[in-house]
């Protein structure tokens, strides 16, 4: 497991579910990809023409570009299960 | 589709304006278009034409009305949208370039997207908001939000933000359309676009006799009036158009004008005029009685005036009717050579009754004509009933006569008695009625014309027999017998009799003058000897006379130089002498 992963959360403004969104996802990535991972935060209020590229809706979205498959988890990332199983870093539960 | 720039038209209204959609027809039943700055809804079965509906709206708007648009495509990728609409010769490419149009292609996987906690979609908001601020769009188009329903589970959240979503479009004050799918019991499928739209539109198409119509419907324009009916609309290669609504009111502006028929003795039976300009004309008549020709010469009469003639034909291809009517000595082809005639031949059963309403519309409108020839109108009954195809003229003729458009109708006759009802039952609706029928005698078949109306007008009551020749087509007095109406071989037979007749007569007369001149002629003779008899008589006469007289004087003379001689001894007794002798 030596690839980086490149995660891109975005969010529009300092909303509550941005906020919370972005402490989740850094929580996730100390504990189960410590030293693997790049986040960058895209405020769309900001550059509202990067949405399109990435075929944005809902807010927030993070969005695994590295490694394939491109995945995108939307949500405030309140379940770390789902998280883990949208990164790929955790294979279905079969339970 | 007008080419000019317009500004776009607003209904002056304090309640709220109007945008117009640009999509023929539709304005005049919407009464000016759709809600400016609020959200449409159209709604519809696959297939229905939503989509082109929504692309047309912005086309024409950036077109004709100089407001951008963006279209929000959640089903097709930007790409298959260019082409499917190129088709129907929209250049989105151009407009993109122009940025006249956006075109912003939402991709939603459902296999990419995992959801986990409290999300909204603000990012869509973003998106949309950034694409309209973009290129200034006075119009956007969501087709179909619906599809976010398939790509998302949480449906709370979705109904929520499609809410919020109207919301937002109004708030950034552009006209737009939403597309949604139709529902099993609702409008759309999630029963929600309908509330928060101000104006709801139903597309649809109904199937009857295994022939197709697209129809739409407007269920809801909040403030405002709107026609409620079923109109049907028509897809082709310029877009959709709607049938407009048809005045229900009878007060069309009537012309004095009137037109020739392009047969002399037949204007002459309507009174040496013709028909009245913007009038409607039947010609109805069994099977091959040459209505066609009728109306082929009635269309060639218009060109030849230098007006516009639209020939529908329903029944034969235009290089048919041009090569059958070269024989009776019409020359249409350069009449569409000069672009004065033109023809529309489509097979009744191509599309529904409707459809046809609209083609004919359509044609009209873009061909502009003085004339128009529907040949014939019996064969749209085999797609509708009587009462449709009823229905259906009615509206074209208020349609004809508001343009001041004469239209003659050729219908066929199933039956060869006189009814009072053409079969499509249009007979009371028409101003002129020419009614051609066969007259059945002495083993042929010959065509008789009369006129059974012909509305504000002094009209022959006469039929006569109508005659197609090489050079055209005329009209000939029957000869009224005893034995009733002669027309054909047994006119042409009695007329030769009657020609006879007269020289025989004629013949009989001469004799008689020439017989009546020589007895004369005798009798004259007769005179002159009886008078040279009489003059040789007198003469005689004379002669006698003259001779006595004569005689007396002689003898006078004798007698008094006898005298003469005895004058010496007798002086007084001499004239008793004298007397004496005498006696």
């Amino acid at each position: 497991m030596g690839k980086i992963y490149e995660l891109r959360l975005y969010v529009a403004g300092k909303t509550t579910k941005s906020v919370v969104a972005l402490e989740n996802l850094k929580r996730i990535c100390e504990e189960h990809l410590k030293g693997k991972y790049s986040i960058e935060v895209i405020d769309l209020l900001e550059k509202p023409q990067l949405a399109e590229g990435d075929q944005i809706l809902a807010i927030p979205t993070l969005v695994k570009k590295v490694p394939e498959p491109v995945r995108k988890i939307i949500g405030d990332l309140s379940n770390v299960e789902k998280v883990l199983v949208g990164l790929d870093i955790r294979p279905i539960s079969t339970d | 589709m007008a080419t000019t720039r317009k500004k776009p038209e607003r209904m002056q209204s304090s309640v709220f304006s109007k945008t117009r959609s640009g999509i023929s027809g539709l304005d005049e039943i919407t009464l000016g278009g759709l809600p400016s700055g609020r959200p449409t809804l159209i709604c519809g079965e696959p297939g229905s034409g939503k989509t082109l509906f929504s692309i047309e709206f912005l086309v024409k708007g950036a077109l004709d009305y100089d407001e951008p648009g963006v279209f929000m495509a959640f089903e097709e990728k930007a790409d298959e949208l260019r082409t499917n609409v190129a088709s129907l010769g929209f250049d989105l490419e151009k407009l993109e370039k122009d940025k006249k149009i956006r075109i912003d292609y939402v991709h939603i996987d459902r296999s990419e997207i995992e959801e986990t906690g409290e999300y909204d979609l603000e990012g869509l908001f973003i998106r949309l908001g950034h694409a309209i601020d973009s290129i200034g769009a006075k119009r956007v188009a969501l087709d179909t939000i619906e599809n976010l329903f398939s790509g998302l589970n949480n449906e709370g959240i979705l109904r929520a933000e499609i809410r919020r979503l109207f919301q937002f479009l109004k708030s950034k004050g552009v006209t737009a359309i939403i597309t949604g799918e139709r529902g099993e019991k609702s409008l759309t499928r999630q029963g929600l676009e309908e509330y928060v739209s101000d104006c709801v539109i139903l597309l649809d198409h109904r199937v009857v006799n295994q022939i197709s119509t697209r129809i739409l419907r407007i269920i809801k324009y909040r403030g405002s009036v709107h026609g409620t009916n079923e109109y049907p609309f028509l897809i082709d290669d310029e877009g959709i158009s709607v049938l407009p609504v048809t005045s229900l009111e009878l007060n069309k502006e009537v012309s004095l004008e009137s037109i020739a028929s392009g047969i002399p003795a037949l204007d002459k039976m309507l009174g040496f005029r013709g028909f009245y300009k913007g009038s409607s004309i039947l010609v109805s008549g069994t099977a091959g009685t040459g209505k066609t020709s009728v109306a082929a010469t009635f269309a060639d009469a218009a060109c030849k005036r230098k007006e516009r003639c639209l020939f529908f034909a329903f029944e034969e291809s235009p290089k048919q009717i041009i090569r059958n009517m070269n024989s009776i000595g019409l020359n249409m082809q350069r009449h569409v050579d000069k672009g004065f005639l033109e023809f529309y031949a489509s097979r009744p059963t191509l599309y529904g009754l409707e459809m046809h309403l609209v083609a004919i519309h359509k044609a009209i409108k873009k061909f502009k004509p003085d004339v128009v020839v529907l040949d014939p109108i019996t064969n749209l009954i085999s797609i509708g009933s009587v009462s449709e195809v009823k229905t259906m003229l009615v509206r074209l003729i208020d349609f004809l006569q508001a343009e001041q458009i004469t239209v003659m109708f050729t219908a066929l006759a199933l039956n060869n008695t006189i009814t009072e009802q053409t079969d499509e039952g249009v007979s009371s609706l028409v101003d002129a009625w020419l009614m051609i029928r066969d007259i059945d005698s002495n083993g042929e078949r010959n065509r008789g014309l009369y006129i059974m109306k012909s509305r504000g007008m002094k009209h022959s009551n006469q039929i006569r027999e109508f005659v197609i020749t090489d050079r055209g087509l005329d009209l000939v007095d029957v000869f009224l017998t005893e034995d009733g109406v002669l027309t054909g071989s047994a006119r042409k037979a009695r007329m030769l009799l009657e020609q006879t007749g007269e020289v025989i007569h004629a013949q009989a007369i001469s004799r008689k003058d020439r017989e009546l001149a020589r007895k004369r002629k005798v009798l004259e003779s007769k005179i002159d000897s009886l008078r040279s008899e009489y003059e040789s008589a007198e003469e005689e006469l004379n002669k006698v006379y003259v001779e006595e007289a004569l005689k007396k004087q002689v003898m006078g003379e004798t007698l008094s130089k006898m005298t003469d001689l005895r004058r010496a001894d007798i002086s007084e007794d001499k004239k008793i002498t004298v007397k004496k002798s005498k006696k």
